[in-house]
């Protein structure tokens, strides 16, 4: 009985480990690369790599003055954007001995210059954190329902899809 | 019964549509869905025969397999929007 007992509570214990060492976030205010730097290696001497990714607003996609970009906004679907995080996030953890795993996603206004996205991994060596933080964006960037729509001299415009993503996702599979 | 159809970015802004309450009693596939859609008009012909992702119950749709079988049932929710660009 006193062996059931135990066996339960390891159980528990292992399923409030896994939530918590999988961080996803989806929201309109800025984040502090600092402060979630801070969150990811609280309380652990074991994972001894930390690799962080900070996507931000361009001013332009091409050299050109004349297409300068004023600012973005950025939609999503409410519910599945957080599930997606979730599930690339997991499916790191499956592939490589990781620690924790943070994702931030801005949605809403923002300007050249802004952050949009984190992401961020731990692990006891730096290959495993490069390559996982590397999949995560790859995963993102062609399965999280997020789309940006650009504002310019030339007015709004949604942003295409690009080929180079699709490839880099594909390089994964 | 119903599903709730849900459409985003430059789909829901060319359909004039961000959601719809389809009904539906029995499980139709999402090929046979789509043409019910189309049939709406022909801004919806144009939209939905372009190369859109969709996903039902919140999990994308794998484009590589056999898409046009995959199942809906009353009661679940469909989306459909553009490649997508975050990151």
């Amino acid at each position: 009985m006193k062996w059931h007992f135990s066996l339960l509570l390891l159980v528990v214990k292992m399923n409030s480990k896994m939530q918590h060492d999988i961080t996803i976030s989806v929201q309109e205010n800025d984040f502090s690369v600092a402060e979630l730097y801070q969150s990811l290696t609280e309380n652990d001497r074991l994972n001894g790599a930390v690799a962080n990714f900070v996507g931000r607003v361009r001013a332009s996609n091409n050299s050109s003055d004349l297409d300068t970009i004023s600012s973005l906004s950025l939609e999503h679907y409410p519910g599945m954007t957080e599930k997606s995080l979730f599930k690339i996030a997991e499916d790191a953890k499956t592939r490589w001995p990781l620690g924790k795993i943070i994702i931030v996603h801005r949605v809403g206004k923002m300007f050249a210059g802004d952050q949009i996205v984190f992401v961020g991994v731990t692990s006891p060596h730096r290959k495993v954190a490069f390559k996982a933080c590397e999949y995560i964006m790859d995963i993102l960037k062609t399965q999280a329902p997020f789309w940006k729509k650009e504002t310019s001299s030339n007015g709004e415009q949604w942003v295409d899809a690009k080929q180079t993503d699709n490839d880099a996702a594909l390089k994964w599979l | 019964m119903t599903i709730k159809i849900l459409f985003f970015a430059q789909t829901r802004e060319l359909l004039n549509c961000g959601q719809l309450e389809w009904p539906l009693t029995d499980a139709v596939s999402l090929s046979e869905l789509k043409k019910l859609l189309m049939a709406q008009g022909e801004q919806w012909k144009s939209v939905l025969k372009t190369d859109l992702l969709c996903a039902i119950n919140q999990t994308l749709v794998n484009q590589t397999s056999n898409t046009t079988e995959q199942q809906i049932n009353p009661g679940d929710e469909v989306a459909f929007f553009p490649p997508v660009t975050g990151g």
